[in-house]
């Protein structure tokens, strides 16, 4: 392998097939990946199927606490995760630009298959493109994966009622900082890490225990927990009052958030869900999150209230105020 | 636009000081006050310290706080 | 883990006390206060306080945003600077999205326009020294708190005799606009809360004329919540007794006497000239100019561009928003055509402008 990717590499010859078979095919390296045909066959499974897909184009592609790859498989475990599915399988498709550097890609493709090996799930089939310098920004994934629900839990956002509550696996804001910090146009250092974690095997466990009592649960990705929970009380016609005292931010996210004046509430994050539980499971619900890793700053942050849709708080000095979609807060390129 | 918080001086070096809030670091420029030592509280405001926070007088605007009736704090 | 000095003024505890303290103090109607400055129009919208002391205080948003209060012209300016060849336009944030009388800076960075989001002045001086084939404009909009930020990157690149940068000024002083506002009849201020960092600039002394002249309370109050309602409640108790004083709610951080090198700073690099405020028209000695013998880092002389004269009346109230006229929602515009995401105004578009605030933090929804 050369140092650099080639403009070759992407022509579908001699060098790209060494830069699939030395690269990718070794290290993904499943039965159904081997052959290389051009589907992943993927035999019966058993349930119904669950499909996703997402682009990933964090700049820059590795970043404290992680890297592009391991956001690509993370993420889409979770989006299968949230919706009741157990992943089975995903799509790797790799757009790089000619020039970037193969260290780095293998550091992105290894943390994809450890990523792929600790959430117990295979990549079935991939493709990869070259383009031009400067007409692609080092790196980009696509990745869409396939799950199968098991045990007829559905997401339910018109079940959510009064009294439900609303639960967070953890701190807010890490990933969105820890790339904010890593783009370095802030002079700013800090200790912060992405949250970057495959949540699967917590959201099951969950759903296993708590099936009856889980309305609806979602990643609070780009926007934050904020926009996540509007996304919600605009499907569902809840009423969200949030409790700011109780929103579980580090003392490290929080200083980076007062330099620049941030809101955590709207920061992305990549390793943390949003489950809507029955108002008598809350308590029952984040203790069992706290007994996982991905969980141990799981909190309730609020409830369902009666009254019009949207989402308040309660802030800490005991005032009302909306928490309404973000304009113009956004950082780009951050997933 | 007035945004300015409260930082903690790390090290002085000349016209230039590293600032600590929460574990986050930045450099800033000093050249808008004089005599400032590790150790001390400034406010940051784009990149300058504008002003010592004083300690003292925190604590006193506290205590009044915590003076007035009804006032039991929770930690 | 608290944050310190941030996390004991946000205590709910001590929150309560000092409401409570505020609702013992006046039994009349709401009492009309004043703030004048963006940070605490945002500070008071995100921590609720409106709804915490609604019934003894009227809170009234003054023209506290420099962003708001810059004439279209402005930016129209700084967009056609931004469309030559080899400019950098670097700008604090709450800038980029703010409408100029056809573009904004957002839709020029869309159409190729080089410009660069930075959190100090300082940053600005950063890119034309790594980059010196470029021009670099730095967005000077501020009060007295930013001003001696921007007049210290000037000097800056004066000493480190860096040619490629400069800036186009557009600095406001805050006591001239507070006296005009005093004096409106229409207005009926009441009350002032007066900046925390300008006044870490100017000095608590800076607001006794207004107390004296106008019989105006003027209490100078921190950002966080329990420095505003403290400041709050400190109004009320000159208003029982009749007193109309300078106060200084915020002595952690300013003083009697403000920051004598940082005025310095300010007076080495500016100098005093009227000023346009949108919505307000031109008050005489309420803005900065940048000195002649400095005029290689003033863009306006640099790049010969001249700010023109303010754009079109459109059916937006943000000049009576912004004296405290009208509530957001007394504009006829707010809410439907004039949404963050669509603005009209600066009011509403920028990250402290008053509709901005009344929009995303108001519980009217």
């Amino acid at each position: 392998m050369t140092d650099t990717i080639l403009l070759s590499h992407g022509e579908g010859g001699k060098r790209t097939r060494d830069l699939v078979r030395t690269l990718f095919a070794r290290r993904f390296d499943n039965p159904v990946l081997a052959p290389l045909f051009d589907s992943g066959l993927l035999g019966h499974l058993d349930g119904e199927i669950a499909f996703t897909t997402d682009s990933y184009v964090v700049t820059p592609p590795i970043f404290p606490g992680g890297n592009i790859g391991k956001l690509a498989v993370c993420g889409t475990m979770n989006d299968l995760s949230v919706c009741g599915a157990r992943p089975v399988a995903l799509s790797c498709s790799f757009i790089l630009e000619e020039g970037f550097s193969v260290a780095q890609l293998e550091t992105i493709l290894d943390s994809m298959k450890d990523a792929a090996t600790e959430g117990n799930i295979f990549i079935a089939c991939g493709d990869t493109k070259v383009v031009e310098k400067g007409k692609g920004d080092g790196i980009f994934i696509t990745t869409s994966g396939v799950g199968v629900v098991r045990d007829g839990w559905r997401p339910a956002p018109g079940a959510i009622r009064p009294g439900d509550r609303v639960v967070l696996t953890g701190t807010m804001g890490d990933h969105q900082a820890a790339v904010m910090i890593a783009r370095n146009r802030l002079s700013i250092s800090s200790p912060i890490v992405s949250d970057v974690a495959p949540l699967s095997a917590m959201l099951l466990g969950v759903l296993r225990k708590f099936k009856a009592q889980v309305r609806f649960m979602r990643d609070p990705t780009r926007g934050g927990v904020g926009v996540t929970l509007n996304e919600i009380a605009e499907a569902s016609g809840a009423r969200f009052v949030l409790d700011e005292g109780r929103l579980p931010v580090s003392q490290g996210v929080r200083g980076v958030c007062e330099i620049l004046g941030f809101d955590p509430l709207y920061l992305a994050n990549e390793g943390k869900a949003i489950l809507i539980v029955d108002g008598s499971a809350g308590d029952g619900v984040v203790g069992h999150l706290r007994e996982n890793p991905y969980g141990v700053n799981a909190a309730i942050i609020g409830e369902v209230a009666e009254g019009k849709s949207g989402v308040f708080m309660k802030t800490t000095v005991g005032g009302l105020r909306a928490v309404d979609y973000p304009v113009g807060d956004q950082l780009p390129r951050i997933c | 636009m007035c945004l300015g918080i409260p930082v903690k001086v790390m090290q002085v070096d000349g016209q230039s000081a590293v600032v600590d809030v929460g574990g986050a670091r930045r450099e800033i420029s000093l050249l808008l006050l004089d005599d400032v030592r590790a150790g001390e509280w400034v406010i940051l405001h784009a990149g300058f310290a504008i002003q010592k926070m004083d300690e003292e007088e925190a604590e006193k605007t506290l205590a009044l706080l915590r003076e007035l009736p009804g006032a039991i704090e929770i930690h | 883990m608290p944050l310190r000095y941030i996390d004991e003024f946000r205590d709910p505890a001590l929150a309560r006390a000092v409401v409570a303290r505020i609702e013992a103090a006046w039994d009349g109607p709401p009492v009309r206060v004043m703030e004048v400055c963006g940070t605490h129009t945002m500070a008071i919208a995100r921590g609720g306080i409106r709804s915490l002391v609604s019934s003894r205080v009227a809170l009234i948003s003054g023209p506290g945003c420099p962003v708001c209060v810059t004439p279209d012209g402005y930016i129209d300016a700084a967009i056609a600077l931004g469309r030559r060849d080899g400019v950098v336009l670097a700008t604090f944030g709450d800038m980029v999205k703010v409408p100029g009388t056809a573009s904004s800076l957002e839709k020029e960075r869309g159409n190729g326009a080089d410009v660069r989001i930075v959190y100090s002045p300082l940053d600005a001086v950063a890119i034309a020294v790594a980059e010196p084939g470029r021009d670099v404009v730095f967005l000077g909009v501020g009060f007295e708190t930013t001003a001696p930020a921007i007049a210290g990157a000037i000097l800056a690149a004066r000493e480190r005799g860096v040619a490629n940068f400069s800036v186009l000024a557009s600095v406001r002083t805050i006591p001239e606009a507070m006296a005009i506002l005093a004096s409106d009849p229409e207005i009926r201020i009441e009350g002032f809360l007066c900046p925390a960092h300008v006044s870490a600039i100017i000095g608590a002394d800076a607001y006794r004329p207004l107390a004296e002249t106008f019989r105006i309370p003027c209490v100078v109050a921190g950002f966080e919540p329990l420095d505003i309602l403290l400041g709050l409640a400190m109004i009320l108790a000159q208003k029982k007794t009749g007193r109309a004083a300078v106060e200084n709610e915020y002595a952690r951080v300013v003083t009697t006497s403000g920051n004598r090198k940082a005025r310095d700073v300010i007076g080495r690099v500016f100098e005093k000239c009227d000023a346009a405020w949108r919505g307000i028209g031109v008050l005489p000695g309420s803005g900065l100019a940048i000195r002649a013998e400095y005029g290689a880092f003033d863009a306006a002389v640099k790049h010969d561009i001249a700010i023109p004269a303010s754009g079109a009346d459109t059916a937006c109230r943000c000049g009576d928003v912004l004296k405290g006229k009208i509530a957001p929602d007394g504009c006829p515009l707010f809410g439907t055509a004039c949404t963050p995401d669509a603005p009209v105004g600066p009011c509403m578009v920028s990250t402290e402008g008053t509709c901005a605030a009344h929009y995303k933090y108001g519980v009217q929804r």
